[in-house]
């Protein structure tokens, strides 16, 4: 059993398991971090941004003005950003038999591996994930389509050129991997080979595995997975939260009994308490309209804003902000606000019992009746008529590289009453604001990660005692910040197997058993015999059949009934099943039994291992030892017979 | 193993709709040999007792509505008899008795439902015990509390989720149609099982899907069998039909009523005329007479996931739930001149606003009444769908529950001259015989069992079936025991060596000409099952194995040397053993497999010789 770490993102991750002649990928997590390198694409001609300077090295020898602009002393890629795929060559991924996807994040780079590697398998996701998933996917191609680069930079990317780079272009991984976003059309096809599944659905690959999701507690949808034979268990563990949001709560006890948990997607904010955030994130925003400034949340336009809007919900009256408008900013973002409306079944507890009644399990529905939040697809449109200051704005990319918050940050970037507050824990917020610098607005960072910390993850782990982990490099040594914080890693016993991009692990298990099947007939033709109080035996002569990895045992065919030529010369056709013959015979009983059989003329004879025995008037010699007994007789087939079934009777 | 199979009601005359729904009333049957349906079905597989469904029979005012409990225990509670139940859907022949089992007889177990069925189900129970115990005044009945109690032991399913409901009893529930949150149920224990099919529609309507299952094998399957010999025209033609007969109506200028159940049926039909008016552009209103509506078709909203593909694709851009078209009734309106079309409860017209709706507008020709599912025997639809064109009005029953001016129109109309168009138009999700046998191909059971259905139609389907799939079919009475003998395979842990080395021997591909004999020793210790190579037994057992070994002495007559005589039997053996391993060995030996052949001479006469085969006791003996 092997596993390819096809990305090195702990919590984007890509990884391909090799199980029992099935081919399994975990995941399809598109590392989006590159767009960090890129400039931002505004929607509308911005003045700032098209006169940036060009990038000329010191020296003056490399001139590469047309692709890299300079700004507050950071070099930017002028061109359409790109996305670091997972790894293609470390293994061939035709062979991809499954793609299991975990969550909606965890599923963006799909179409790059279906399209595009001849890829003819099944992708398993759940309703939720495929639903928000496509939305999010719907997103980034309409952020991109809609403000069309001709512009494809590719000098920069030159190893020799790239080196003399300012950082951090110049650290820049797998830059001539680096992929534009796919199409509309490649989203399309690459979501129609999504079969769905349900929370604890069982689902059988090829007879040889079975897969299953469990609630993972992250997200809408989001989900663990058990792969397991009916000897071997594997887990998969990504993305997961104990926290209570608005997801079902996390299926823990169904990971017990792993051979391997292959753990990712723990916390990336270890220090940040979700719900401090969230307070900070409150009191921030309440400030910042009291004196007049707006508020801008780049965030996805689904998950923690969902929590968000519930949180304002609440503290919109108590905060006096009941006449601020909150506007949602994405092509998405009714869809997103109905989708989540939707999924009783995938929801927690106390959101079911408000479907029963029957009411929207999220407030926002509220929000939007009372017209205290309007959504609109982009800043083009109504929302221009519309709209009035101070306001919040919830609006993506949270890269700040594209989207409708581009337009915001150089709006009000200039201003210090606005405050622009990050909430999502996927971009440093420094790099975020890069190119915007210098920046007259507040910034506010509340990253809200409510995956798993080390401290939820080591309870979990001693309560589920999987026998090994395999989990990201990253995981097993303390933040590069924060070296001294030997809490902020994984220590176990035994240690955990780190991955990282491009590695092969072996993974440590060695598979001994395989179910198979015996028919009832054959089963009842059984004969067990008990050998010790509680152990019984029986010898099983079968003809094994193989089909589609299940194995079944039938009964061995009736011998053909055809006429013997020479019926005393051969010995006879025996079939019949041979018992195991263990232990030794012992002398006493063994001569009563001869005697019963009528064979009473037996001379016995002492040998160093045991005795021999001489049947007088059959001519027989039977040597009996401890581990053996040889019988040496004319050839007379009624003698052996009874023999051999006192010999059985032992 | 095999199963018992308690059954305790057969014969349904298609209830097709739940009969009390919201404000609607009981309506007391009239005479006896009517049936509608209860159904209560006990399973007991590999040890396990299993309770599907848990339904009350509307035929009944007494004892007799609820399934007959002692069945299980004469005295006690039900807990620690039964392991599980589940209920397939929300209609009161199915769910309406759940209360009673739970809170009055006694039971703390699981009860199993999909979200839809658990939100909707209290609603309905809570209704029907308003009408029974405030309206009718009895006694002895379930209350409010204990349909609270009741609720709070329901664990809700998901579609395909496996729950284990212990070590060894697992349940899946499938989409089956029919209304909003029904399901099929596949209930299995070790390798035996059982689908439920509750009641389920095998085709899409305008706003649920079809019922679908895997090719799970089932020992049995259990399927209602409403329309047992229907063969029913295509859906298509039959909402053509529906939407002329309601087109040329409102043309002529009349009134159209279509009684209707708030749940279910009404929300196809809504769909149907609003796309229908959007489509021809017609300007006469639609009412919708029930305040409760707007509940209904939230819960249509909020469970939009269990709709059909169409609806759950465009609600973001348009919810189907959300009528233009169709607006709230208000009983004044019944007197507006002009053509109009009215939904108004219940379905049956045997009380309500539906019946109020009737009386007036049933003197005029022009004026329609469409009937989309079922009547009980007794009620004015039933009546008026038999061609009775004068109704006498018997207000006994009805009297009470009315207000004074009602009443008084109630006697006005004593004597009713039914001019009105009247219709009949099936639109129950139920599958028919047709619909039946697709399923049994989906799921390829190993037999039959049909419940929910008249005896005379279900036995011409159970011959159909016999006869197709060549499988067994059951159609227990009220109260029968059917018990079917499974036979399950035997599941054993094979040690991947001797596997791997069976495969290996095997070849790629079998040969039924020659088929391999595995040899291998099944060790049983407590509940394992391990089969393995005799070495290895014997190696964790800690046995020693004993050989046993034969020696033949045949003497033969042959004037050649031992060497010679050896060969020769060699280059025999080698002629007539085609495709054994023969070895004639240096040291004066022919092995053929295993078998060891050895010449001497005799002492006394050098011409007989002595041969000496020598076999172990785990050959098998060559086939010549």
């Amino acid at each position: 059993m092997k596993l390819y770490c096809l990305s090195g993102h702990p919590t984007l991750p890509c990884n391909v398991l090799k199980f029992k002649s099935t081919t399994i990928m975990l995941d399809c997590g598109l590392d989006t971090t590159s767009v960090l390198n890129f400039l931002p694409l505004p929607l509308v001609h911005s003045p700032r941004l098209s006169k940036l300077p060009g990038w000329v090295s010191k020296d003056g020898t490399i001139n590469l003005e047309k692709e890299l602009k300079e700004c507050a002393g950071r070099v930017f890629v002028d061109s359409q950003p790109e996305f670091c795929l997972p790894e293609r060559e470390l293994l061939d991924l035709s062979t991809i038999d499954v793609i299991l996807i975990s969550n909606y994040h965890c599923m963006m780079a799909l179409p790059y591996i279906t399209e595009h590697t001849g890829f003819t398998g099944t992708v398993y996701a759940t309703e939720p994930t495929l639903q928000i998933g496509r939305l999010l996917m719907e997103e980034l191609v309409n952020f991109m389509e809609r403000v069309p680069k001709a512009q494809s930079a590719t000098c920069w990317k030159n190893k020799e050129i790239q080196r003399m780079l300012p950082g951090p272009l110049k650290d820049a991984v797998e830059v001539w991997t680096w992929k534009r976003c796919y199409s509309m059309q490649e989203v399309n096809s690459a979501l129609s080979k999504v079969q769905l599944v349900g929370y604890s659905q069982k689902v059988e690959l090829f007879g040889a595995v079975q897969i299953s999701p469990l609630s993972s507690g992250y997200s809408l949808g989001s989900s663990n997975w058990i792969i397991q034979s009916h000897h071997e268990k594997v887990s998969y563990v990504s993305g997961s939260s104990l926290l209570t949001t608005h997801p079902q709560p996390m299926d823990q006890s169904s990971l017990k009994n792993s051979d391997v948990l292959i753990l990712t997607g723990l916390t990336q904010m270890p220090t940040a308490n979700p719900d401090g955030m969230l307070g900070e994130f409150c009191s921030n925003l309440a400030m910042t309209i009291r004196a007049g400034g707006n508020v801008l949340v780049p965030c996805y336009s689904s998950g923690v804003i969902y929590d968000l809007l519930e949180c304002l919900y609440q503290f919109i009256e108590s905060a006096n902000l009941g006449t601020t408008p909150f506007y949602f900013i994405s092509p998405v973002a009714n869809s997103s606000l109905e989708f989540s409306q939707i999924f009783a079944e995938w929801l927690c507890h106390n959101k079911q019992t408000k479907v029963y009644l029957p009411e929207p399990p999220f407030p926002h529905a509220e929000l939007i009746q009372t017209n205290k939040l309007k959504h609109y697809p982009s800043i083009h449109g109504d929302f221009s008529s519309e709209f009035r200051q101070p306001c919040v704005v919830f609006t993506g990319h949270p890269s700040l590289r594209f989207g409708d918050v581009v337009h915001f940050m150089e709006l009000w970037g200039k201003s210090s009453l606005n405050t622009i507050i990050f909430t999502e824990p996927d971009f440093s917020y420094l790099d975020a604001l890069a190119p915007y610098q210098p920046l007259a607005m507040k910034c506010v960072y509340c990253p809200i990660d409510t995956r798993l910390n080390f401290h939820q993850v080591s309870k979990l782990l001693k309560e589920v005692q999987p026998l090994h982990v395999v989990c990201p490099e990253q995981y097993t040594q303390p933040p590069l910040s924060q070296s001294h914080r030997s809490d902020l890693m994984l220590e176990l016993q035994p240690p955990p197997m780190p991955y990282r991009r491009c590695s092969v692990l072996n993974l440590p298990f060695r598979r001994r058993y395989e179910r198979v099947y015996i028919l009832p007939e054959l089963a009842n033709s059984l004969v067990p015999s008990e050998i010790k109080p509680g152990t019984s035996v029986a010898t099983v002569s079968a003809v094994l059949h193989s089909k589609d990895n299940k194995h079944t045992l039938q009964p061995p065919p009736a011998p053909p009934t055809k006429k013997r030529k020479r019926v005393i010369e051969e010995p006879p056709v025996v079939l019949a099943p041979k018992p195991l013959l263990s232990g030794a015979v012992p002398l006493e009983a063994f001569l009563a039994t001869l005697q019963k059989h009528g064979i009473s003329e037996v001379k016995v004879e002492e040998t160093a291992d045991g005795h021999i025995l001489h049947l007088q008037a059959e001519d027989t010699l039977i040597q009996l030892e401890e581990d053996g007994t040889h019988i040496v007789c004319d050839n007379n087939e009624p003698l052996r017979s009874p023999e051999r079934c006192k010999l059985e009777g032992n | 193993g095999c199963f018992l199979l308690l059954w305790y009601n057969s014969q349904l005359c298609e209830s097709n709709e739940c009969s009390f729904i919201f404000n609607t009333y009981l309506f007391p049957l009239q005479g006896a040999g009517q049936d509608v349906g209860r159904s209560c079905i006990l399973v007991s597989i590999g040890g396990k007792n299993i309770m599907l469904d848990c339904g009350m029979h509307m035929g009944y005012n007494d004892d007799r509505r609820f399934p007959d409990f002692s069945y299980i225990t004469q005295n006690g509670r039900l807990t620690e008899f039964l392991d599980c139940v589940i209920i397939s859907h929300f209609h009161l022949d199915h769910c309406g008795a759940l209360p009673y089992m739970s809170e009055m007889v006694g039971y703390d177990g699981p009860i199993y439902m999909t979200h839809p069925t658990k939100a909707i189900c209290p609603i309905l129970l809570e209704d029907f015990r308003k009408i029974t115990v405030d309206k009718k005044g009895e006694t002895n009945f379930f209350t409010s509390q204990m349909i609270k109690d009741c609720m709070k032991k329901v664990i809700p399913l998901n579609l395909h989720q496996t729950v284990q409901v212990d070590d060894e009893l697992e349940i899946k529930a499938y989409y089956a149609g029919h209304v909003l949150g029904a399901a099929m149920v596949h209930i299995k224990v070790g390798s035996e099982s059982v689908v439920y099919t509750g009641d389920y529609n095998m085709t899409p309507d305008r706003h649920l899907g079809a019922a679908w299952i895997d090719k799970c094998r089932p020992d049995i399957l259990i399927s209602e069998s409403t329309y047992a010999t229907t063969i029913r025209d295509s859906k298509r033609c039959r909402e053509r039909d529906f939407l002329k007969k309601v087109h040329e109506s409102i043309e002529r200028g009349g009134k159209v009523l279509i009684p209707v159940f708030a749940l279910g049926r009404a929300q196809e039909l809504c769909i149907l005329l609003e796309t229908f008016w959007e489509r021809m552009n017609l300007k006469a209103p639609i009412y919708f007479s029930t305040g409760l509506t707007e509940k209904a078709n939230h819960y249509y909203k909020l469970f939009i996931t269990w709709t059909n593909q169409k609806i759950r694709k465009t609600f973001v851009q348009r919810n189907m739930f959300e009528f233009k078209h169709i607006k709230a009734f208000d009983r004044s309106y019944a007197d507006n001149p002009g053509p109009m079309v009215v939904f108004a409860t219940p379905g049956m017209l045997h009380a309500g606003q539906s019946l109020q709706i009737f009386k007036k507008w049933a003197g005029n020709e022009k004026n329609m009444v469409i009937m989309p599912g079922y009547c009980v025997q007794g009620t004015i639809g039933h009546k008026i769908l038999n061609g009775q064109r004068k109704l006498e009005m018997e207000g006994r029953a009805t009297v009470r529950k009315l207000s004074f001016t009602f009443t008084l129109t109630f006697f006005l109309l004593c004597n009713l001259d039914v001019k009105l168009q009247v219709e009949y138009m099936s639109f129950s999700a139920h599958a028919d015989a047709k619909g039946i046998m697709q399923l049994i191909r989906m799921a390829e059971p190993r037999n039959m069992l049909l419940v929910h259905g008249e005896a005379v139609k279900m036995e011409f389907l159970k011959g159909k079936i016999e006869q197709e799939f060549s499988i067994n079919c059951y159609m227990p009475a009220n109260g029968e025991t059917t018990t079917v003998t499974t036979n399950p395979s035997v599941p054993v842990d094979i040690s991947l060596n001797l596997l791997k080395r069976e495969m290996a021997l095997g070849g790629p591909l079998p040969d039924p000409k020659k088929p391999r004999t595995m040899h291998g020793t099944l060790i049983m210790k407590e509940n394992s099952l391990k089969l393995v190579s005799s070495e290895q037994a014997l190696k964790e057992l800690g046995l020693n194995e004993h050989q046993l070994r034969f020696t033949c002495r045949v003497q033969l007559q042959d004037p050649h040397s031992d060497p010679d005589t050896l060969h020769r039997i060699y280059t025999h053996l080698k002629s007539v053993l085609k495709g054994y391993t023969i070895q004639h060995l240096p040291d004066g030996t022919v092995m053929v497999e295993s078998i060891v052949i050895k010449v001497s001479s005799s002492a006394e006469d050098p011409n007989t010789k002595v041969l000496l085969l020598s076999w172990s006791y785990q050959v098998t003996f060559l086939r010549c």
